[in-house]
C-alpha cells in the first residue's frame, strides 16, 4: 500500500489545538538565577526557614552538577539565566475565595481549553486544584474533602498550614540532589499540589489538577507531594495543555508519592503540552522526576500516563518497593510525532520481600519522531521472591520515525523472577486494508488500530480520563488522509 | 454486475495475472479453482483494491462503475465484500465494534442514518445463531486468538451482516472440518438471491457440494485456462490440475 505509506506522515500533521496566549498581567521576576532570586521567591511566599535552607542547599548542589548526557535526545543547550523563575497572576494581594473572584480572563482560558472549571467540577464531582502559572487560583471541593479529613491544596498553602508534614516528607523520595533537574526544581519551585490522606480513609473523589504554562519565558517548576497514610486510598489525575509559542519552554517538575502500610496511590497523567510546529520549532522541554515510595507493607503505587505533547519528554515515573508485599505498576502510552523526542520509562526498585511490579509500555512513533523506552528493574538482595513483568510494544507509523527499547535488569536475589517482552510493529498494512475493505475510512481505521494498541493502558485510566485520552490520541494522529 | 477484461496485474514487478476475462451477472455463483500460486488471491486482492498489486492493463466494471477508479473503502461501501484467506488479527479492537463501524460507514455512504444499537445487537445475535457462534465473539478482539475455523466463520458472519452485492470468498473452506464447512455454506446460501453474486475461490471441489456454482473456472499461469459447469470441478477432482496447466503451457 504505497499510497498509504506516503500518507502516514500526513496523518500526524494536525495543528495543536490549544494554542493561544492568555493576556493576564503577571508579576514576574526578571530573568536570571542566583541565590538572591531564591531568597526572593522564598520571601514572596513567606516560607519558613527550613524551606529556604533546603532550597539553597539544592541550589548549591545544582551549581556543581552537570546537565545529563542525553543518549537518545537531541537537545539545544538551555540558557538558565534567560529564564524568569517567578510569575504570578496579579490577584489584589489576596487569593480569590471562589470562582466569582477569579479573573474572568482566566475562566475564559479554561473555556477555550474545553474545561469550564465550575461546570466540569460540578458535573464530574472532581475537585480541581488548578495551577495557573505558578500560583493556585482556584481550589474547589475543599469542604467535602475536609469532611473526610483529606488535605488537598496548593503546595504553598501546605507550607503555611501544614509545615510539619512538609518538613517530614519533602525530599524523602526525590532528594534535593537526585538529578540535575530535580535539584533545579528543589531550588526554585514556586508551587504545585499537596495531598494528605489520613489513615484508613478512602478519598471520596478523584483529585485532579490542570497545569498550564502561561507567562512568556517562565520556566515552570511544580512540586507535587502526595502522602497516603496507613490503609488509605487515593486516585490523582494530572492533565495539561499549553499555549502555542515560539521559544522553548522548560518544564522540570518533581512529583513525590509516599504510600504507608496498606495504602494505595493511583496517579494518572494525560500530558498534552505544545510539541512544537511541524518543523520542530518551539515546544515544551518536559524533564520530570516522578517517584513513588512504597514505604509500608502491602502498599501499592500505580502510575498511568498518556504522553502526547512536548517537544522533548524525559520522564521515568518510578517505584521504590520498600515495604514487604508492596506493588508497583507503570502503564504508559507515549506518542511522538513530527520532530518530537520522547525518552520515557520507569524504574522498579525491589527492596522488600514478595514485592511485585508490572510494566506495560506502548510507544507510538510517527513523522520523524524518536520514541525511546528506558526501563530499569532492580532486584536488591533483600527482595526474596520478587516478581516483575514488563511488556514494551512499539508501533511505527511511516518509515522516518524510530523506536528504541532499553531494558536494564539487575537481579541480586536468586529467588526473583523477571520477565521482559518487547515487540515492534509497523502499523499493519494488512490490518489497515482489512478495515478499508469493510468500508471503514482510513482515518477511522488508523484511530481504531492505534486505540486498540493502547487499550491495555487506557483501561487502567479512570473512566472520564480514558475518554479524554482516546480523543487526544485521535487528535494527535489525525490528519489529511486519502 | 462484474466485468473483467484483459486484466494484467503484478506484484513487485512480477507479472501474476496475465489477461483475465470474466463476466459475472446478478444472481450467479462462480467458482474459481486452480493450483497454489496460480494467482487466485491476487485476483481477489485486485478486486478489493489492495495496493500491493499493480494493475498494468485491462479494465474492471462493477455495477456500471470503473472499479479500478474507486478507493478500497468505496468499493466495499458499494457492495463488494472480500472474505479473506487469512483474516488479520487486530488486538484491542472489539469484534462487534468493528462490524458496527463497517455497517455505519456503508449506511452513511448510502445516505442512510446510523444503525440503532439495539437493532444491531438483535440482528447480529440472530446471525450468530445461524453461524453457530457463541456470544462471546461479540466481546473478543477482532480475530485475536481465534482458531482458523473461527476466523473463517467470523468472515462469513461479517458478510451476512454487510449483505454485499458481490461477495468474493478466498478459500473460505480451507482448513475447515466438514461440520464447519456446512455451517459456512449455510451462511452463504442464506444470502443467495437473484440480486447477489458470489465469486468463490477454492482449492477443493468439496465446498461446491454444499454451494452449487453456476460456473467453474480454472485459473492457471495467470489466465482462465478453462471454464465450465460443476462437471469441470468434478473432473478436476479426478484428474488434478496438471493436465490443464500443461494445456495452457502448450
Ligand atoms: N511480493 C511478491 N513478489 C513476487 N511474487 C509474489 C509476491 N507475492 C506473491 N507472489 C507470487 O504470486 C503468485 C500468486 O499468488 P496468489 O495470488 O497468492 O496465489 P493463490 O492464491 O492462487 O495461491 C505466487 O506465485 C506467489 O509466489
Ligand atoms: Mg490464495
Amino acid at each position: 500500500m504505497a499510497n498509504t505509506r506516503d500518507n502516514m506522515h500526513e496523518l500526524v500533521e494536525r495543528k495543536y489545538q490549544h494554542g493561544f496566549v492568555t493576556d493576564i498581567e503577571s508579576e514576574t521576576l526578571p530573568p536570571g538565577l542566583d541565590e538572591s532570586v531564591i531568597r526572593r521567591i522564598s520571601a514572596i511566599k513567606n516560607e519558613p526557614a527550613f524551606l529556604l535552607d533546603w532550597r539553597l542547599k539544592a541550589y548549591r548542589r545544582w551549581l556543581k552538577m552537570e546537565a545529563p548526557d542525553w543518549a537518545q535526545l537531541n537537545i539545544e543547550p538551555i540558557d538558565y539565566q534567560a529564564i524568569s523563575y517567578y510569575s504570578a497572576p496579579k490577584a489584589d494581594k489576596d487569593k480569590p475565595q471562589s470562582l466569582a473572584d477569579v479573573d474572568p480572563k482566566l475562566l475564559e482560558t479554561y473555556d477555550k481549553l474545553g474545561i469550564p472549571l465550575h461546570e466540569r467540577a460540578r458535573l464530574a464531582g472532581v475537585a480541581v486544584d488548578a495551577v495557573f502559572d505558578s500560583v493556585s487560583v482556584a481550589t474547589t471541593f475543599r469542604d467535602k474533602l475536609a469532611e473526610a479529613g483529606v488535605i488537598f491544596c496548593s503546595f504553598s498553602e501546605a507550607v503555611k498550614d501544614h509545615p510539619d508534614l512538609i518538613e517530614k516528607y519533602l525530599g524523602t523520595v526525590v532528594s534535593h540532589a537526585d538529578n540535575y533537574f530535580a535539584a533545579l526544581n528543589s531550588a526554585v519551585f514556586t508551587d504545585g499540589s499537596f495531598v494528605y490522606i489520613p489513615p484508613g480513609v478512602r478519598c471520596p473523589m478523584e483529585l485532579s489538577t490542570y497545569f498550564r504554562i502561561n507567562a512568556a519565558n517562565t520556566g515552570q517548576f511544580e512540586r507535587t507531594l502526595i502522602i497516603a497514610d496507613k490503609g488509605s486510598h487515593v486516585s490523582y489525575l494530572e492533565g495539561c495543555t499549553a499555549p502555542m509559542r515560539d521559544e522553548n519552554q522548560l518544564h522540570a517538575a518533581v512529583v513525590e508519592l509516599i504510600a504507608l502500610d496498606d495504602a494505595e496511590i493511583k496517579y494518572s497523567t494525560v500530558q498534552n503540552w505544545y510539541p512544537g510546529d511541524e518543523n520542530g520549532v518551539g515546544g515544551i522541554y518536559n524533564f520530570v522526576t516522578k517517584r513513588g515510595d512504597c514505604k509500608g507493607i502491602n502498599s501499592k503505587i500505580s502510575w498511568t500516563q498518556v504522553e502526547t505533547g512536548s517537544a522533548i519528554t524525559w520522564k521515568y515515573p518510578s517505584c521504590i518497593l520498600r515495604g514487604d508485599n508492596s506493588v508497583g505498576e507503570f502503564y504508559s502510552v507515549a506518542v511522538a510525532n513530527n520532530w518530537q523526542q520522547a525518552d520515557t520509562g520507569t524504574k522498579m526498585i525491589h527492596i522488600g520481600k514478595n514485592t511485585r511490579s508490572t510494566i506495560i509500555s506502548k510507544g507510538i512513533s510517527a513523522g520523524r519522531a524518536q520514541n525511546s523506552y528506558r526501563g530499569l528493574v532492580k532486584i536488591m538482595p533483600t527482595a526474596s521472591n520478587a516478581r516483575n513483568f514488563a511488556q514494551c510494544d512499539s508501533l511505527l507509523m511511516g518509515d522516518k520515525c524510530g523506536a528504541h527499547t532499553f531494558p536494564y535488569i539487575e537481579v541480586k536475589n536468586p529467588t526473583a523472577k523477571v520477565e521482559h517482552e518487547a515487540t515492534t510493529s509497523k502499523i499493519g498494512e494488512d490490518q489497515l486494508f482489512y478495515c478499508l475493505q469493510r468500508g471503514i475510512s482510513e482515518e477511522d481505521a488508523v484511530s481504531l488500530i492505534v486505540n486498540g494498541f493502547c487499550k491495555d493502558v487506557f483501561k487502567k485510566l479512570p473512566m472520564e480520563f480514558a475518554v479524554e485520552a482516546q480523543a487526544l490520541l485521535n487528535v494527535s494522529l489525525e490528519g489529511a488522509v486519502g | 454486475m462484474l466485468k473483467i477484461e484483459n486484466l494484467h496485474a503484478s506484484v513487485d514487478d512480477t507479472p501474476i495475472l496475465k489477461g483475465i476475462n470474466l463476466q459475472i451477472s446478478a444472481g450467479e455463483v462462480h467458482a474459481i479453482m486452480g493450483p497454489n500460486g496460480s494467482g487466485k488471491s491476487t485476483l481477489a486482492g485486485v478486486l478489493a483494491g489492495n495496493e500491493r498489486y499493480t494493475v498494468t492493463d485491462g479494465t474492471i466494471t462493477f455495477q456500471d462503475n470503473d472499479l479500478l477508479d474507486m478507493k478500497t473503502e468505496d468499493r466495499a461501501r458499494a457492495g463488494l465484500f472480500l472474505a479473506f484467506q487469512y483474516p488479520v488479527e487486530i488486538p484491542g479492537v472489539n469484534n462487534a465494534y468493528l462490524l458496527k463501524a463497517a455497517l455505519n460507514a456503508r449506511r452513511q455512504y448510502r445516505g442512510e442514518g446510523q444503525l440503532d444499537a439495539f437493532d444491531f445487537l438483535t440482528q447480529i445475535k440472530s446471525k450468530m445463531k445461524l453461524m453457530d457462534m457463541s456470544e462471546d465473539f461479540l466481546k473478543r478482539d477482532v480475530n485475536a486468538g481465534f482458531s482458523g475455523g473461527e476466523k473463517k466463520r467470523n468472515e462469513i458472519l461479517q458478510m451476512t451482516m454487510l449483505e454485499p452485492t458481490l461477495a468474493v470468498l478466498d478459500e473460505t473452506d480451507s482448513g475447515l472440518d466438514i461440520d464447519a464447512l456446512k455451517i459456512v455454506a449455510q451462511g452463504v446460501n442464506s444470502l443467495r438471491d437473484e440480486q447477489r453474486s458470489f465469486l468463490m475461490i477454492t482449492h477443493y471441489q468439496r465446498l461446491l457440494d454444499y454451494i452449487q456454482p453456476d460456473f467453474v473456472h480454472v485459473l492457471a499461469n495467470g489466465r482462465i485456462a478453462k471454464s465450465g459447469d460443476r462437471a469441470l470441478a468434478l473432473e478436476l477432482e479426478d484428474r488434478g490440475y496438471d493436465w490443464i496447466t500443461r494445456e495452457v503451457a502448450v
